[in-house]
C-alpha cells in the first residue's frame, strides 16, 4: 500500500460532468404557468405554488396583510377545519411550508410520490378555497400580535426590522412581512378575503413540480389540482414594483437600538445597492464571496479568525425584484463593537481598489461558487425552489447551465469595478442593537455623526 | 415501504478505524464524514466546554497543512463543518467527486497530526470565538439559559449531562493549551472514530482511499466508557428571570436513552402531544382555549440517558399555573387512556415519510453519511436503519401508554418558569430562583 504523500495537498481532478435539470414549461387553460423537472433519485415529489402576494403588496397602514392572508389559508377549506387540514397533511407525512417574501409568497408541499396527488389536491383546496372564518382570523391575528411583542426581545429580529426601515423608509419594502402592531390590529377578515381574491390569480401564479415522474406526469399532477382555479384578472407584467424610486443618500449614517447590558451588539451595515437582473450579477456574486459571503471571506477571516470578535460575520444581497440592499450582519462582542465597525469599513473600502483581489482570492471565490454549484440540485425540494427563483426573477430556463461559464469569466478588475459601483462606504448605514451605554462613547471616533436612537419596535 | 433502505459496506482498518461506504451516483459529490466518540460527557466539572472548543481547533490547521482548513475545501467547491454534542463530535465535508482525495487527506492529517499546529495564538482566538458563540446563542437570546437550568436540575453535579456542551464561561476562560494535548491523545485516534464516505464513489475505491490516507495512523486504546446514573425523585420547581415579554413554562422528565426501550415511544408521544395543530396540546392550549402562544414537546435522547421536554409560552392573561393545570389534564388523560388508534396511525405515517425524506442527501448534518456513522458509533451497526424504523413501526397503543406512565410521573419532574425580569410572582408557586450565566 502506498500511503499518503504529506508533503503537499492532493490535486483536485477535472470537474465532473453534471447535467442540470431540464425545465419543461406548460400553460393550463386558465393561464396558470406550470414548470416541471424530472427528478428521479427518490420517491419524493415537491410542488411550489408561487403567487404574486409578497409583503410588497401590503399597502401603507396594512402592513402584515400578505403574511396573515397566507397564514389563514390552511385554517380550513370546505368541510375541513384548521385541525382537519393539519391532520390530512400529517396522515400522508406531507411537509407544508409557507414563505412570504418581499415580492411573492411561495407555498411548498413535499410528499412521498404515492401521496403526491392527494397532497396537490389538498394544497389546491386551501389555496383556492380557504374558509376564511372570523374565529380563526381572530386567533391567528392575536398570535401574530403576541409574536410581534416577543420579537422585541430578539436582537436579530429587532435589527432586521429597523434595518429594512432604514433602507427603504416608508416604501412597501420597508417592513417585515409580519407587519406592525397598529396595522395588524386594524385589519379585518374582509381585508384578507379581498387580498386573496385579488392576488391569487392563476394568470399571475407559477407552479413548479419536481419528482420521479415524466414531464407529462408532473404536469398532470398540477393540472389535476389547479385546472379549476378561475381567475378574474388579466395577466399582468411581472415587472419591478414601485420599489425603484431614486436612491438618495440616506440621511442616517448611524443608528442605535438600545439593549441594556447586552453582551453583544447585533450589527448591520449596508445600503441599497443592486438589482438581481443586473448584468453585473456574476461579478457581484464573486465580489461578495471574496469580501464577506462565506467563511473564508476577508471580513470573516478578519473579525473571527484573526480577532475573535464574533462567532461569524457575513455579507450578502437581500435580492428582490426591486433595488436590493447589500449588507453585513454579525453579532459582535460589546467591547469590540466600534473596532469591528471600523474594520468592516476598511474592508468595504479596500475592495474598491486599494487592495484589489489577489489571483488566489479570485480563484477561491470563483471555484467555491462554480465547483459547488451541482450540490444544490440534490433533492426534489431544492430543484423546485431553484426553478421557482427563475420564475420570480424572469430568468431563462438555460440559467443553470450558463451559471458556471458566466461566473468563471469574471476577472479581478470586474470585481473592483463592481465594488466601486455597488459598495459605497459614504452611503453605508450602520445599525447597532446593543448596550448603548457601553458602546455609545466608542462610536464617536468612527466619524459617523451622532446616532439616531430608535425604539425596539420601530 | 418504498426504497426505505440505506445500503453500505463496512471494513475496519488494522488501526481500529471503522470505514463505511455508501454509493449514490446521482450527483457528482462525495460526503466525507468522521465521528469521534467524544463529547461534553467526557469532560469533568471545572473543565466544561472543552470538547467543543477542541472541535474549533480542528479547523485551524494540522502538521502538514499548517493553516486554515476552510480555504482548500472551499476552493474545491466543497462545504465543511463540524459539531459537538454531549456524546460525540462530528466533522464533514461535501466535495465534488474530483476532490475526495483532498478531503480525506485533510481529515486524516488532523486525525493523526493535529498537535504541532495548535499554537497559543490559535487557542486564544478560538476561545474568544467560542465565548462569542456562547453570547450569541445563549446569553443574548430570549430564554437562552432555560436548557442549562434544566439539565443542571435533571442531572446531579457529577453526572456528565449536568452541564451544557457550550460549557461555562468561567471554565472556558480557565482552559489551558496543555489540556488540548491530553484530550487529543485520549480521544482523537482511529480506534475511537468512524469514517463514512457516501455519494459518487465506488465501494472498493472508497476502502482503498481510506487505507491510503488513514491506514498508517497509529491506533490507540479505546477510551473508558462513561457510566453514570441519574434520578429525579421528587417534583422540583425552578424560576429564571430573563429579558422576555412572555412567561414560559418548561416541564422536564428523565426518559429512556437513545435506542433504549421506550425511546421511540417517547418520540411518538412528543408528536401526538405537540406536533402540528392536530396534536393534543396545540389543539387544547393554542387552538381551543387560546391560553398558550406555542407549545412543543420532544424526546431528547442521548447515549447515557434521555429527557423529555414540554414547553409552552403563556398567552397574555394566562398564568403559568393555569397552563400547568391544563397540560396536566392532557397528560393525565394520555397516561390513563393512551393514544387512539387514529393518533398512532398518523404519528407512524409521519415517521415513515421522514425516514425516506432523510435519505435525500448524502452529506451534512443528518445526511446519509451522518446517519451511517451515528448507527455505527452508537449501535456498532451501520445497518441499523431498518431496525430503527422498526422501533417506530412496532410501537403500539399499549407500549406508548406504558412508557408514558413510566416516564411522565408528576412526582418526579422539573418545572421551570421563565418570567420577565422583576416579575417573579408570575412563576409557579414555590419555584426557587436558579442562577445560570
Amino acid at each position: 500500500m502506498t500511503y499518503a504523500d504529506r508533503s503537499r495537498l492532493p490535486d483536485i481532478g477535472p470537474d465532473p460532468a453534471f447535467t442540470f435539470p431540464r425545465i419543461a414549461r406548460h400553460q393550463l387553460e386558465n393561464g396558470l404557468q406550470v414548470r416541471t423537472v424530472e427528478h428521479k433519485t427518490m420517491p419524493v415529489v415537491s410542488m411550489v405554488v408561487q403567487v404574486e402576494a409578497g409583503s410588497v403588496a401590503d399597502s401603507h397602514g396594512r402592513e402584515g396583510l400578505a403574511a396573515i392572508s397566507a397564514d389563514m389559508l390552511d385554517e380550513g377549506t370546505g368541510s375541513l377545519s384548521a385541525i382537519d387540514v393539519s391532520d390530512a397533511f400529517a396522515r400522508i407525512g406531507a411537509e407544508y411550508d409557507v414563505d412570504v417574501g418581499p415580492d411573492v409568497t411561495a407555498f411548498t408541499i413535499t410528499t412521498l410520490a404515492r401521496f403526491a396527488e392527494r397532497g396537490a389536491s389538498l394544497l389546491a383546496d386551501i389555496l383556492l378555497r380557504p374558509s376564511l372564518r372570523e374565529a380563526d382570523f381572530d386567533r391567528v391575528r392575536k398570535l401574530r400580535l403576541d409574536r410581534l411583542r416577543q420579537l422585541k426581545d430578539s436582537p436579530p429580529a429587532v435589527a432586521e426590522r429597523a434595518f429594512l426601515r432604514l433602507m427603504y423608509g416608508d416604501h412597501a419594502y420597508g417592513h417585515l412581512p409580519i407587519g406592525n402592531p397598529g396595522a395588524l390590529a386594524a385589519l379585518a377578515l374582509d381585508d384578507v378575503a379581498a387580498f386573496h381574491g385579488e392576488r391569487f390569480q392563476p394568470s399571475r401564479a407559477t407552479v413548479v413540480v419536481a419528482g420521479p415522474l415524466s414531464h407529462d406526469g408532473l404536469r398532470d399532477l398540477a393540472e389535476g389540482a389547479f385546472s379549476a382555479w378561475e381567475g378574474t384578472a388579466a395577466p399582468q407584467q411581472q415587472g419591478h414594483p414601485a420599489g425603484d424610486r431614486e436612491v438618495v443618500g440616506a440621511p442616517t449614517r448611524l443608528a442605535v437600538v438600545a439593549r441594556e447590558a447586552a453582551p453583544q451588539s447585533e450589527l448591520r451595515m449596508g445600503h441599497l445597492s443592486a438589482h438581481r437582473n443586473s448584468p453585473d450579477y456574476p461579478a457581484l456574486l464573486v465580489m461578495n464571496a471574496l469580501l464577506g459571503g462565506q467563511f473564508v471571506s476577508r471580513i470573516n477571516l478578519k473579525l473571527r479568525e484573526e480577532k475573535g470578535y464574533t462567532y461569524g460575520a457575513r455579507t450578502g444581497f437581500d435580492w428582490r425584484r426591486g433595488l436590493a440592499p447589500f449588507a453585513l450582519q454579525a453579532s459582535i462582542h460589546t467591547a469590540s463593537t466600534a473596532d469591528a465597525i471600523a474594520d468592516c469599513f476598511a474592508e468595504f473600502d479596500a475592495i474598491r481598489g486599494r487592495r484589489p483581489p489577489t489571483e488566489s482570492e479570485m480563484a477561491l471565490a470563483k471555484a467555491s461558487l462554480t465547483r459547488g454549484y451541482p450540490r444544490g440540485f440534490e433533492t426534489a425540494h431544492q430543484v423546485a425552489r431553484a426553478v421557482s427563483q427563475l420564475a420570480l426573477f424572469g430568468l431563462p430556463d438555460t440559467y443553470f447551465e450558463e451559471f458556471v461559464p458566466r461566473v468563471s469569466a469574471i476577472q479581478a478588475e470586474d470585481v473592483v469595478s463592481a465594488a466601486e459601483r455597488y459598495i459605497d462606504p459614504a452611503r453605508t448605514v450602520t445599525l447597532v442593537v446593543g448596550d448603548y451605554q457601553a458602546v455609545g462613547p466608542t462610536l464617536g471616533a468612527l466619524g459617523l455623526g451622532d446616532p439616531q436612537v430608535l425604539p425596539a419596535d420601530a | 415501504m418504498e426504497n426505505a433502505s440505506l445500503p453500505y459496506a463496512k471494513r475496519t482498518l488494522s488501526n481500529g478505524l471503522d470505514v463505511i461506504v455508501h454509493e449514490d451516483h446521482h450527483v457528482p459529490i462525495v460526503a466525507v464524514n468522521v465521528w469521534y466518540h467524544v463529547g461534553s460527557k467526557n469532560e469533568r466539572p471545572g473543565r466544561t466546554g472543552f470538547a467543543h472548543l477542541f472541535e474549533h481547533l480542528m479547523f485551524e490547521g494540522s502538521a502538514h497543512h499548517n493553516t486554515g482548513y476552510f480555504p482548500p475545501i472551499q476552493r474545491a467547491g466543497g462545504l465543511l463543518n463540524g459539531s459537538t454534542n454531549t456524546d460525540r463530535t462530528n466533522y464533514w465535508e461535501v466535495v465534488p467527486t474530483s476532490a475526495v482525495d483532498l478531503a480525506l487527506w485533510m481529515e486524516s492529517d488532523r486525525m493523526g497530526y493535529l498537535l504541532p499546529a495548535v499554537t497559543p495564538e490559535r487557542f486564544e482566538t478560538q476561545r474568544d470565538v467560542v465565548l462569542n458563540e456562547r453570547r450569541q446563542n445563549y446569553e443574548n437570546r430570549p430564554y437562552g439559559f432555560a436548557l442549562m437550568a434544566l439539565v443542571a436540575a435533571l442531572f446531579h453535579e457529577q453526572h456528565p449531562y449536568n452541564w451544557p456542551t457550550i460549557g461555562s464561561a468561567d471554565d472556558l476562560r480557565a482552559m489551558r493549551l496543555e489540556d488540548v494535548q491530553a484530550f487529543f491523545r485520549t480521544y482523537y485516534h482511529p480506534s475511537n472514530a468512524s469514517l463514512t464516505l457516501a455519494g459518487d464513489i465506488d465501494t472498493e475505491r472508497g476502502f482503498e482511499l481510506a487505507e491510503r490516507y488513514f491506514g498508517n495512523l497509529p491506533g490507540g486504546p479505546r477510551p473508558v466508557r462513561v457510566e453514570a446514573a441519574a434520578a429525579v425523585t421528587s417534583e422540583r420547581r425552578l424560576l429564571l428571570e430573563d429579558r422576555v415579554e412572555m412567561p414560559r413554562l418548561y416541564l422536564a422528565w428523565l426518559s429512556p436513552a437513545s435506542y433504549a426501550d421506550g425511546d421511540a415511544e417517547m418520540d411518538l408521544l412528543g408528536d401526538l402531544l405537540a406536533n402540528g395543530k392536530t396534536s393534543r396540546l396545540y389543539r387544547s392550549l393554542v387552538y381551543e382555549r387560546r391560553v398558550a402562544l406555542d407549545v412543543s414537546a420532544y424526546q431528547s435522547s442521548r447515549e447515557l440517558a434521555g429527557f423529555f421536554l414540554l414547553v409552552a409560552t403563556a398567552a397574555p392573561g394566562t398564568s403559568l399555573t393555569e397552563l400547568e393545570t391544563l397540560i396536566g389534564i392532557e397528560l393525565q388523560a394520555l397516561i390513563e387512556s393512551g393514544p387512539t388508534e387514529s393518533e398512532m396511525e398518523r404519528a407512524q405515517a409521519q415517521v415513515e415519510a421522514h425516514f425516506i425524506y432523510r435519505l435525500q442527501t448524502v452529506g451534512g448534518f443528518g445526511g446519509k453519511s451522518d446517519q451511517l456513522n451515528a448507527y455505527n458509533i452508537m449501535r456498532g451497526d451501520p445497518g441499523f436503519f431498518q431496525h430503527d424504523l422498526a422501533r417506530y413501526r412496532d410501537a403500539t397503543i399499549e407500549s406508548v401508554t406504558d412508557t408514558a406512565r413510566r416516564v411522565l410521573g408528576f412526582d418526579r419532574r422539573v418545572m421551570l418558569s421563565v418570567v420577565p425580569r422583576g416579575q417573579r410572582h408570575l412563576a409557579l408557586p414555590g419555584a426557587e430562583p436558579v442562577s445560570v450565566s
